[in-house]
């Protein structure tokens, strides 16, 4: 295992609340393997990234559970060897390529700076390789783009700058917080191939944040599906979309537009995400389930073989026999 | 009526003169910043050029031409112990200009940095460092700058280092301001995750992106200076005599006033001069790089 998160809870402390943003999650990653992680706006996703990374805001904490990266736990690095993980072993790709370069910066400059930081090779060196890894990420011209600024080039070239920079180190394990969300569809195809192809080249692991079920189904080889900061159901790609057994998976899935049907309405999950003050006794789903029992309103499922024997379907859900 | 007319008549020529060059065009738009820069230009080459432009040394002294009137010869005039008051402006103006600048700059770099790593660090550091700053900013700016110089004791250079302490606060304060904006950024949270150490994205990811309105602000402070250091010359805590210095020159000319006019006058006069000239400029300059301070 590349990366073992066991029991993950983490909390935000506020004047007056504490919010659960994570709540017992586990998952792992093994190596070269692409797992998606699926799940609404506030759901943990982000929160679980950045808990890997060590950048939790300060009034966060992790009250219970550990992360074990190349069976190090990461919660008891200092704060030094925390720095020294990201970017090297551990980069990220963020959601907004349009801010999340330096906007004064030339690329081949940006780029440079983060090998040269990583490796132990001069500037004129890293500079080299920057505008080799541009090309890498196949953007035309590399020379030429390497001396232009961030505002000059489009979205999907600004990702595949993006993605180059997480991945210069090299890195192994890329974690993708949504890396096409702002982009066009067209796009959005090109970054996943290009993703996919530089992971299986260099043998990386990537944590595929998405809400995106399509994209799921493109890239990842296993999901996990959370809801209201915990694991509501995980397995391989092919189990979990093709037979859901949380009937929130379901219902994202059911919820995906198709363009068959058109006129039709666009299908919604009923209901709100819990309030993560309060977390509910039993079943965090129930209140907007649409197969409820009377034991989920009770009592807290765990995540259980979705089908007797199974090793990678699992469910956390009473009704998930019925 | 008249806002249409003028519309219409200024439309055409802001397109094709913004096309061409937009800093020039706002500076040749606005009357007062050229001014200021025609001020500074000459004040600059004046300076520079002095040797060859005065025949005269700044600190010879001689008596047989004491107090004499302006003329062809002394165009100023001299002053009690016969060295030529315009000679004396010109070499003032090279170390009014030099210091000025050298002490804004200072601060502004001092500053800066301070105040990017308050900003960037927040927490303990930053309540020192800004209780700091509030201290050194509750004093009026002449009475501190005064208690520094006299404590250190009363030459240039202290002079000098007093008004760069009294400076300080204000560039921490923009600094910090911006700071705490661009931590926020996606760019600057990305650096950090690419394992880019603190200090280095304080100098190359923060400082860049946080400059224009401490530029903005060591221009309108370089006037400033120049009539603080002539201040502490002035009441004896600068430049000591001899030395060509403005605010020196007024403080013992002020009392031949009434006889031999010329003597604080033009030192006076050169100086309000130099501090319109650099304050016009400011001015200019923070209406160019600041859009949201951009009057149609």
């Amino acid at each position: 295992m590349l990366l073992e998160i066991h029991n993950l809870s983490v909390e935000f402390e506020s004047m007056q609340d504490r919010v659960k943003a994570l709540q017992a999650v586990s998952f792992s990653i093994d190596e070269g393997e692409i797992v998606g992680i699926v799940g609404e706006s506030g759901s943990g996703k982000s929160v679980t990234a950045l808990s890997i990374l060590g950048l939790l805001e300060k009034n966060a904490h992790i009250s219970t559970g550990s992360i074990s990266y190349k069976g190090k736990n990461l919660l008891s690095l200092s704060k030094k060897d925390w720095q020294s993980l990201r970017g090297k072993e551990i980069g990220m790709v963020f959601q907004e390529p349009m801010t999340a370069l330096h906007p004064t910066m030339r690329i081949g400059d940006q780029l440079a700076e983060v090998i040269h930081r990583h490796r132990s090779i001069s500037y004129k060196e890293a500079y080299r390789q920057a505008v080799a890894s541009l090309a890498e990420v196949q953007i035309n011209d590399p020379e030429l783009v390497a001396r232009k600024y961030p505002f000059e080039l489009s979205g999907g070239m600004r990702q595949r700058v993006v993605i180059a920079l997480a991945m210069s180190a090299p890195p192994d394990l890329l974690i993708a917080d949504e890396p096409t969300t702002a982009l066009d569809v067209t796009i959005q195809h090109e970054v996943l191939k290009l993703m996919q192809e530089l992971a299986q080249k260099r043998g990386t692991s990537i944590m595929l944040i998405t809400h995106d079920l399509g994209v799921v189904a493109q890239v990842c080889q296993r999901v996990v599906v959370m809801y209201a900061g915990e694991v509501v159901e995980t397995g391989t790609t092919q189990e979990v979309l093709h037979s859901p057994c949380h009937p929130y998976t379901k219902a994202l899935i059911g919820a995906l537009p198709d363009l068959a049907e058109q006129g039709q309405p666009l299908l919604a999950i009923p209901g709100e995400s819990p309030d993560l003050r309060n977390r509910p006794d039993g079943c965090v789903f129930a209140p907007r389930c649409s197969c409820s029992l009377p034991i989920c309103r009770e009592d807290h499922p765990v995540l259980e073989p979705a089908v007797s024997g199974s090793l990678t379907h699992q469910v956390s859900c009473w009704g998930r026999n019925q | 009526m008249s806002g249409t007319t003028l519309k219409t008549e200024s439309l055409p020529a802001a397109r094709s003169a913004k096309t061409v060059n937009p800093f020039w065009y706002k500076i040749r738009r606005n009357p007062l910043t050229l001014l200021g820069l025609f001020l500074l230009l000459l004040i600059l080459l004046l300076s520079i050029f002095a040797p060859l432009i005065s025949p005269y040394e700044p600190t010879k002294i001689n008596i047989p031409e004491r107090f004499a009137q302006p003329s062809a010869d002394h165009w100023f005039g001299t002053d009690e112990v016969g060295r030529d008051i315009f000679t004396r402006i010109l070499y003032g103006a090279r170390l009014s200009l030099g210091v000025g600048v050298a002490v804004v700059v200072g601060a502004g770099v001092i500053g800066t940095i301070i105040g990017a790593v308050s900003g960037y660090f927040g927490g303990r550091i930053d309540q020192l460092i800004m209780r700091l700053m509030d201290i050194i900013l509750a004093f009026p700016a002449l009475v501190l700058a005064m208690a520094i110089a006299a404590t250190l004791g009363p030459n240039l250079q202290n002079a000098m280092l007093a008004i760069a302490i009294i400076k300080i606060p204000v560039y921490v304060r923009l600094a910090r301001a911006e700071t705490l904006a661009l931590r926020e950024k996606l760019f600057v949270k990305a650096a950090v995750t690419f394992g880019i150490p603190s200090w280095r994205i304080i100098v190359r990811h923060i400082i860049p992106n946080a400059l224009s309105p401490v530029i903005i602000q060591v221009t309108l402070d370089i006037g400033d200076a120049i009539l603080l250091v002539a201040t502490l010359g002035f009441l004896g805590l600068g430049a000591q005599p001899p030395t060509p210095e403005w605010g020196a020159m007024i403080s013992i000319g002020w009392k031949y006033l009434l006889d031999y006019w010329w003597y604080p006058t033009f030192p006076g006069l050169a100086l309000f001069l130099a501090s319109c000239g650099f304050n016009l400029i400011g001015d200019g300059i923070r209406d160019i790089l600041d859009p949201k301070a951009n009057r149609s």
